[in-house]
């Protein structure tokens, strides 16, 4: 391992790409995360890339479209609202199969809402934000060191699979310092680039990015294409964490930064004699089913803690089936959940269960 | 035999799915023409818009990407940086570039983009059938304007070149006209010093040409020329807004 050094979560993302091979960058200024734009604009000339500053959000997912389809290893990033915007390019390079990184550093919504901590865009993220059948996988970390790996390697699960992979972090992993250790040198894979457009030379057919199919038979050969691609990746890709399940009286379930509060209230649960485990689903997409479907065997109850008004909860209800209850706690609007509130909501459906 | 007439190499050999008496055709011809005169079809990316043109990519010989509407300067952008030395063309009907693209083509050009851009300026939306544009001129009739455009309703027409000459990143800006021989020359000189204002790096170029849409004019296709020469270049005045002195 090389050197720690002690570094704000924005900065760390986009040195990370920086590692991965990226040398493009097409953004547009949002609060929490906009140091990684300031950040690019500083590294990116230096080693033969390019910054650009878009006029828009919708313009910025739309330079990646064509830097991708030109074969490069390319970044946008953005909070919430502007994520929104960039719906509509994400679904034409889901279609298109253009691989590439976006960043969001959620902040709290609906609306222009607010600039403080959230994990309001899950279903956004994961069910398909734009129009159309198309999955993009979501990778949370929860810590810098966390981010800055998965930042890698979102690159290679890119090039790997020709697909958008999203880093959903929230403002508070955006805007927090810890040490990092980086490698003396990324694990890179190298991905096949043949279909990229990148002038023919004269020695092959043209290729051509694009997302239009007319003829329905096509379409729907196409659609079935990226169905099986997307099956490969729940195979290949899903990744969690588990802490303490085994003998959990009830499980809790938590991404990102809230999956560090959890950690403490596992502690301070165990002081009261109480056995509480955490599920850590790092791929948000793909959903770590597995985990739950195993642990609902023993635990009593499953609790998700959010910030939001009640979003991964779905998909554990989903994965969970019946087999045991599953129950929410969320803040929103920005606000934390802290310990206490967390380990008072475990007690209460203890208490309910008989527990 | 000597060869007198054959198809540009920048062409696929393929028939085009255009009306009858459309000048999409024609202008298509004139961009693989320079293509093939500049020797750069190994080093071109275009890029497709989202109108009638949508699937040009099947028609241009070089490397294509199609773009979502209106986003293709974005697009051309996204490649150009990628490829500084290679060659970025994105072709967009007035739908495209002059409403939902607006802002795409306009910081393009304010930033000097690297680009070149064909603009093909025929007053109507042609694959949505026939809704007003923001080119439609004042009292046409569209499918959206029934009555006529009036300008208390739907205001003026936006003339483009114009515009975007009053941007400093805009090094080379013609509007032109396809609707006889003489001016299909003209283009093809617009055209071709548009992609060497490109090649030697001034900043971003376009070529405005006036064309036509014979089935959503509701006209002839003879007819349809002579509506370019008498409504259209009258408030679409032929000639160059910025960048004739330049040396290429």
């Amino acid at each position: 391992m090389g050197k720690k050094v002690l570094m704000k979560g924005n900065e760390v993302l986009a040195e990370a790409a920086i590692r991965a091979g990226c040398k493009h960058y097409f953004g547009y200024p949002i609060t929490p995360q906009s140091d990684i734009a300031h950040y690019m604009a500083k590294e990116l000339p230096l080693i033969g890339g390019a910054f650009v500053q878009a006029e828009s959000e919708v313009a910025a997912i739309n330079m990646l479209y064509g830097a991708a389809g030109a074969g490069a290893r390319v970044l946008t990033s953005s909070s919430s609202p502007g994520i929104s915007l960039k719906q509509e390019g994400i679904s034409y390079m889901a279609c298109a199969e253009l691989p590439a990184v976006i960043a969001n550093i959620v902040r709290c919504g609906p609306g222009l809402g607010g600039i403080l901590p959230a994990q309001g865009d899950y279903f956004q993220a994961t069910k398909g934000g734009g129009h159309g059948d198309y999955k993009m996988v979501v990778l949370a970390p929860s810590s810098l060191q966390e981010l800055y790996e998965m930042t890698v390697e979102a690159f290679n699960i890119a090039d790997k699979y020709r697909v958008l992979v999203m880093i959903m972090g929230d403002g508070n992993l955006g805007q927090m310092m810890e040490p990092v250790e980086f490698k003396d040198k990324e694990d890179i894979i190298d991905a096949d680039k043949t279909w990229a457009t990148n002038g023919t030379a004269m020695k092959r057919e043209h290729n051509v990015i694009t997302s239009i199919y007319i003829d329905p038979e096509v379409l729907e050969a196409h659609n079935n294409k990226l169905q099986a691609k997307y099956k490969k990746i729940i195979k290949n890709e899903t990744r969690v964490e588990e802490c303490n399940t085994e003998n959990a009286d009830i499980i809790v379930t938590a991404y990102g930064t809230v999956a560090r509060i959890i950690k403490n209230v596992i502690k301070e649960a165990a002081n009261a004699k109480i056995k509480v485990g955490l599920i850590r689903p790092i791929s948000l997409w793909p959903f770590p089913d597995e985990a739950f479907i195993r642990n609902a065997e023993h635990t009593k109850a499953f609790l998700s803690v959010e910030l939001s008004a009640g979003q991964m909860v779905e998909d554990v209800r989903l994965t969970v089936n019946g087999r045991k209850p599953v129950y929410f706690y969320g803040r929103t609007g920005g606000m934390i959940p802290t310990e206490k509130e967390v380990l008072d909501k475990i007690k209460d459906i203890l208490e309910k269960q008989g527990g | 035999m000597a060869v007198v007439f054959d198809k540009p190499h920048a062409l696929v050999d393929v028939s085009m799915h255009y009306c009858p008496g459309c000048t999409h055709g024609i202008i298509h011809r004139l961009v693989a023409e320079v293509i093939d005169e500049l020797k750069i079809e190994g080093i071109t990316i275009g890029v497709s818009p989202v109108g009638c043109s949508y699937n040009n990519y099947l028609y241009f010989n070089c490397d294509m990407q199609q773009a979502a509407h209106g986003r293709a300067p974005a697009v051309a952008t996204g490649i150009k940086r990628v490829f500084p030395d290679k060659m970025v063309f994105t072709y967009q009907g007035d739908g495209d570039l002059a409403a939902i693209g607006t802002s795409e083509i306009i910081h393009a050009a304010a930033r000097g983009e690297k680009i070149t851009t064909i603009f093909v300026n025929n007053a109507i939306y042609g694959m949505t059938s026939g809704q007003m544009a923001p080119t439609t001129l004042l009292d046409q009739v569209t499918t959206t304007s029934p009555y006529g455009r009036k300008p208390e309703l739907q205001g003026y027409p936006i003339k483009v070149s114009e515009m975007l000459a009053t941007l400093q990143g805009a090094a080379f800006v013609e509007r032109t006209s396809v609707h006889d021989i003489k001016n299909i020359n003209r283009t093809k000189k617009a055209i071709k010093k548009a992609f060497q204002v490109q090649q030697k790096g001034y900043g971003f170029s376009i070529v405005e040409i006036l064309s036509s849409c014979p089935t959503n004019w509701g006209k002839g296709p003879l007819d349809a020329l002579k509506w370019i020469e008498s409504n259209m270049i009258p408030y679409y005045p032929l000639g160059n807004f910025r960048g004739a002195e330049l040396e290429v």
